[in-house]
């Protein structure tokens, strides 16, 4: 019987090693960075300036091409940190502890920009710079749950006690998204605003789609090349630290 | 392993009682912070009848907040807690004692002094009995949850206000869920549903926390 011999570094553990990680990031780094650059600019070009208006909100609703990519960039990247806090617990992958670290931030910058956004998107089209509807609040209590996981890792002094204990809080928190989604919306229909009128989005014509989803993409291409930045700082403040350690003599 | 477990809750109970007036700062919190209210937005009868419930449930879940690192500051502080996790309790269970002295020593007295509270507050008397209920049911989840923050920062030197960061995230669908049943009583429309909501949530937490709870705890142990 012929023992199938795993090709070394197959799998998930392909990354475990710093090194061949950071070869790998620079391989892929200015190209990423490319495409970002790229698909950003097409889709702000085409959404601000060729799309044709919207028969019913005019100009105004052209906002909704960063605000929809930023909001699903923010819950993406939510359910990548608790994955990768996952694969760190379970599997002690040493990079997938830096990766949720590294991507905290970003997902907290991607719920601020969606909420800013929505508001700027709300003042012309509702009237009210802020609104106690179930998606609003679920991407705010969204917004603390990235900034109790940033405060978390930065509270201890050992990263890696830091990033296990950060990681305990993720899991959870993923557990929470539904019900925090589920109780928000049930709590906004038991109380249903009188003033407020419920924007259907309608189904978007093709011509509209197009720069979404370049908008999406150029966020994912941009999220990449922000993690490998982070990821890269992440590495050498490891290794700084452990010369340190070394040097004072532990 | 119950009467360690008893014999563990009694232990806290006994330290809640010789610390004083200290030990209740949850309860002294909530009826302060229950009376500021009405001394801040006036006293019209109108207005606090609308908005009692949710203040009294919002001064409840800070009082909580505000007792969270109680629950295993002190013991890891004099190394107590090491001793306890070597002993015969799996580590979990020791959690679920910790909770209950918690919700003896803070839920309970917030149960108790609600009533007093929602007259103060004027709250309409249809949702008592439905106040009381949500209470005995959220409280215990709330300290449950609170278990899990203060798992996650027993360890560090300035962990108390991040503790209620930490678990303002999860504490939110019990404040919603639990004010929708007292009001569902006030206007008639049944607070059957979100009580139910809130027993199964209680259900829930009470076996996923003392996981989360404890695998923190062994990792500030270590």
């Amino acid at each position: 019987m012929a023992i199938k011999k795993r090709k070394a570094g197959a799998g998930v553990h392909f990354f475990a090693n710093p090194a061949r990680f950071l070869r790998f990031a620079r391989r892929i780094y200015s190209w990423t960075a490319l495409i970002a650059v790229a698909c950003i600019v097409a889709a702000l070009v085409l959404g601000l300036a060729v799309v044709p208006a919207d028969y019913r909100q005019g100009d105004a609703y052209r906002i909704i091409f960063i605000h929809v990519p930023a909001s699903w960039m923010a819950l993406m990247i939510y359910v990548i940190m608790a994955v990768a806090s996952a694969a760190g617990f379970i599997w002690r992958h040493p990079l997938a502890d830096l990766a949720a670290k590294s991507s905290a931030p970003i997902g907290a910058c991607f719920t601020f920009i969606s909420l800013v956004t929505g508001a700027l998107w709300g003042e012309p089209m509702w009237g009210t710079w802020w609104v106690w509807d179930a998606r609003v609040t679920s991407m705010l209590v969204l917004l603390f749950l990235y900034l109790g996981y940033i405060a978390l890792h930065s509270a201890y002094d050992d990263p890696t006690k830091g990033a296990r204990a950060a990681a305990i809080l993720a899991l959870v928190g993923v557990i929470n998204v539904p019900i925090i989604k589920f109780s928000v919306d049930y709590w906004n229909t038991l109380h249903q605003p009188a003033t407020i009128s419920k924007f259907n989005r309608p189904s978007m014509d093709a011509s509209m789609i197009t720069p979404l989803l370049l908008m999406v993409a150029g966020f994912i291409a941009f999220y990449l090349v922000v993690l490998i930045i982070r990821l890269r700082s992440e590495i050498a403040a490891r290794r700084i630290r452990n010369l340190r350690l070394a040097q004072a003599g532990h | 392993m119950v009467t360690t477990f008893f014999n563990l809750v009694g232990r806290d109970l006994r330290l809640a009682l010789r610390g004083g007036i200290g030990s209740l700062v949850a309860m002294v919190f909530f009826v302060i912070a229950a009376t500021l209210f009405p001394l801040g937005v006036g006293p019209e009868s109108a207005l606090l009848e609308r908005i009692a419930p949710g203040v009294l449930w919002v001064c409840a879940l800070l009082a909580t907040m505000l007792s969270l690192d109680r629950m295993f500051q002190e013991d890891y502080d004099d190394g107590s807690l090491e001793v306890i996790a070597l002993g015969p309790l799996p580590l979990e269970i020791v959690v679920l004692a910790k909770v209950l002295a918690h919700w003896l020593t803070t839920g309970l007295p917030l149960i108790i002094s609600a009533p007093v509270l929602a007259i103060l507050l004027n709250m309409s008397t249809q949702g008592f009995a439905v106040l009381i209920i949500s209470l005995l049911l959220g409280t215990p989840i709330l300290s449950l949850i609170g278990s899990v923050g203060a798992a996650l920062t027993v360890g560090l030197k300035r962990g108390g206000v991040l503790i209620s960061l930490l678990v303002l995230p999860l504490y939110v669908p019990v404040l919603i869920f639990a004010v929708g049943a007292v009001e569902g009583a006030i206007f008639g429309l049944g607070a059957q549903a979100n009580l139910l909501i809130l027993a199964a949530g209680f259900l829930f937490f009470l076996v996923l926390t003392p996981w989360a709870s404890a695998a923190a705890l062994r990792m500030a142990l270590e």
